[in-house]
């Protein structure tokens, strides 16, 4: 969806502040979304995609406007009820409903040490599945707007770059995030020249290097 | 446009204040109801959450990130490896599982600058450099790091010379990236873990240079 977290490119944001010594969360409420969060991914009831996908329907004046984990909380929220794991109810009024079975969390306190550094996300190498492109190769980011979840960031779309390297299979973002499929397929790093993407302006000795999928390129 | 490091901190402090008095302050009992909710119906483990937070806050992080970079400055071999093949060395000091996520390590030279960014969310190498700071995730980081990114670097304090090539990774997949940042003249001396005290969050991001002696607040 071509929504306001696509942000590549974008003018107005401002200086970039770096705080010093950062803690890494701000607030007590912010370390709890976090691991509510894998907590509750250990259900396994949405898929990565999926998660991000919940953060981009935000609409965007609500985006822009939350703070980070708030996004996290109002997606785990939105994720939750629409998986059916807490009804609307529940959410307001803090109690299971009456009735409501009483389950046994998939992430047990002893597994944290061994999944919380692991997020499954692995390369597959999967001979089965052919790469279309190779590294060298002349390719143009197809011009698409798909009103679901994409990682084609826009200011890619329609560009021209070169196959840099090639990461093995990965699942599909844009078929895995609304239940259509995993549709396995490579992901390359492509590299793109700052003055194809934003014109003669920029340095010659730029480039930006995106991963892109197989399905979002085609030959140039 | 170049800001001193104090002036941002400063500038920093007022943008936090700012974004979180928009928050609105019933979140973190929001936050809190739920937690409860999901404890009472047997969703989460509550013991798992706090061994998750604990996790977070103190056994993973960008020190994790630094002992990468040190045995890599100090073991050519090593290096090798992990340029060619960074979960597996990764794993090799126990940071990752092999299985963990996909990390590309990509080298700074005096020719080739990389630098790291998601302009679509957050996406950052958890394991070996722990959440990313909140400038990471700003909607500024993100806009600019891909068409103004010498401009970015002068904020960090890095003037880049015209003719290094600039690499920006945009993390638009499941790889995570981690620099490789230059060791620093005049560390021909130091053994591996004081090397490893010398090397920055910042600078395996790729928005900073390693220096030999380090203030301990830019940490």
């Amino acid at each position: 969806m071509n929504g306001v977290h696509d942000m590549g490119g974008m003018h107005g944001m401002g200086p970039v502040h770096a705080e010093i010594n950062e803690p890494v969360f701000h607030h007590a409420w912010e370390a709890r979304v976090y691991v509510q969060t894998r907590a509750i991914g250990a259900w396994k009831k949405w898929n990565i995609d999926t998660g991000r996908y919940y953060i981009e329907r935000i609409a965007p004046e609500q985006y822009l406007r939350m703070s980070y984990y708030e996004k996290w909380f109002t997606r785990n929220v939105e994720l939750l009820v629409k998986t059916g794991m807490v009804t609307r109810n529940e959410i307001e009024t803090g109690v299971p409903d009456p009735g409501s079975a009483r389950l046994t969390p998939p992430l047990h306190v002893d597994r944290v040490p061994q999944v919380a550094l692991n997020r499954n996300i692995a390369p597959s190498r999967e001979p089965a599945v052919k790469p279309k492109f190779k590294a060298g190769q002349r390719v143009r980011a197809r011009n698409m707007n798909p009103i679901g979840h994409t990682r084609l960031p826009r200011y890619a779309r329609g560009k021209t770059g070169k196959i840099f390297l090639d990461h093995g299979v990965y699942n599909f973002p844009d078929t895995n995030a609304d239940g259509r499929g995993a549709k396995r397929q490579h992901v390359y790093s492509v590299r793109f020249t700052a003055k194809e993407l934003w014109g003669d302006h920029a340095s010659p000795h730029d480039f930006v290097h995106l991963d892109l999928w197989d399905d979002y390129l085609e030959h140039a | 446009m170049s800001a001193s490091v104090p002036v941002a901190a400063g500038a920093a402090e007022q943008s936090q204040d700012h974004q979180h008095q928009l928050v609105p302050s019933d979140i973190s009992l929001r936050v809190k109801s739920l937690e409860s909710l999901l404890v009472e119906k047997g969703l989460v483990d509550p013991a798992a959450l706090d061994a998750l937070v604990d996790t977070y806050e103190n056994k993973v992080g960008p020190r994790n990130g630094a002992k990468i970079v040190a045995r890599a400055w100090t073991d050519p071999a090593y290096k090798k490896r992990l340029l060619a093949d960074a979960p597996a060395a990764i794993a090799e000091l126990g940071f990752l599982s092999t299985q963990g996520e996909h990390t590309l390590a990509v080298e700074n030279t005096p020719k080739v600058h990389n630098m790291v960014v998601c302009t679509l969310c957050s996406c950052y190498p958890w394991p070996i450099l722990g959440l990313p700071p909140v400038w990471y995730k700003s909607s500024a980081y993100r806009a600019r790091a891909v068409i103004d990114p010498r401009g970015v670097l002068k904020e960090f304090g890095l003037e880049l010379p015209d003719n290094v090539e600039l690499r920006v990774w945009d993390s638009t997949a499941e790889l995570r990236y981690l620099v490789l940042p230059e060791r620093p003249a005049g560390t021909d001396h130091m053994d591996e873990e004081t090397l490893a005290g010398l090397v920055t969050r910042n600078s395996m991001v790729g928005v900073e240079k390693v220096k030999a002696s380090l203030p301990k607040e830019a940490r």
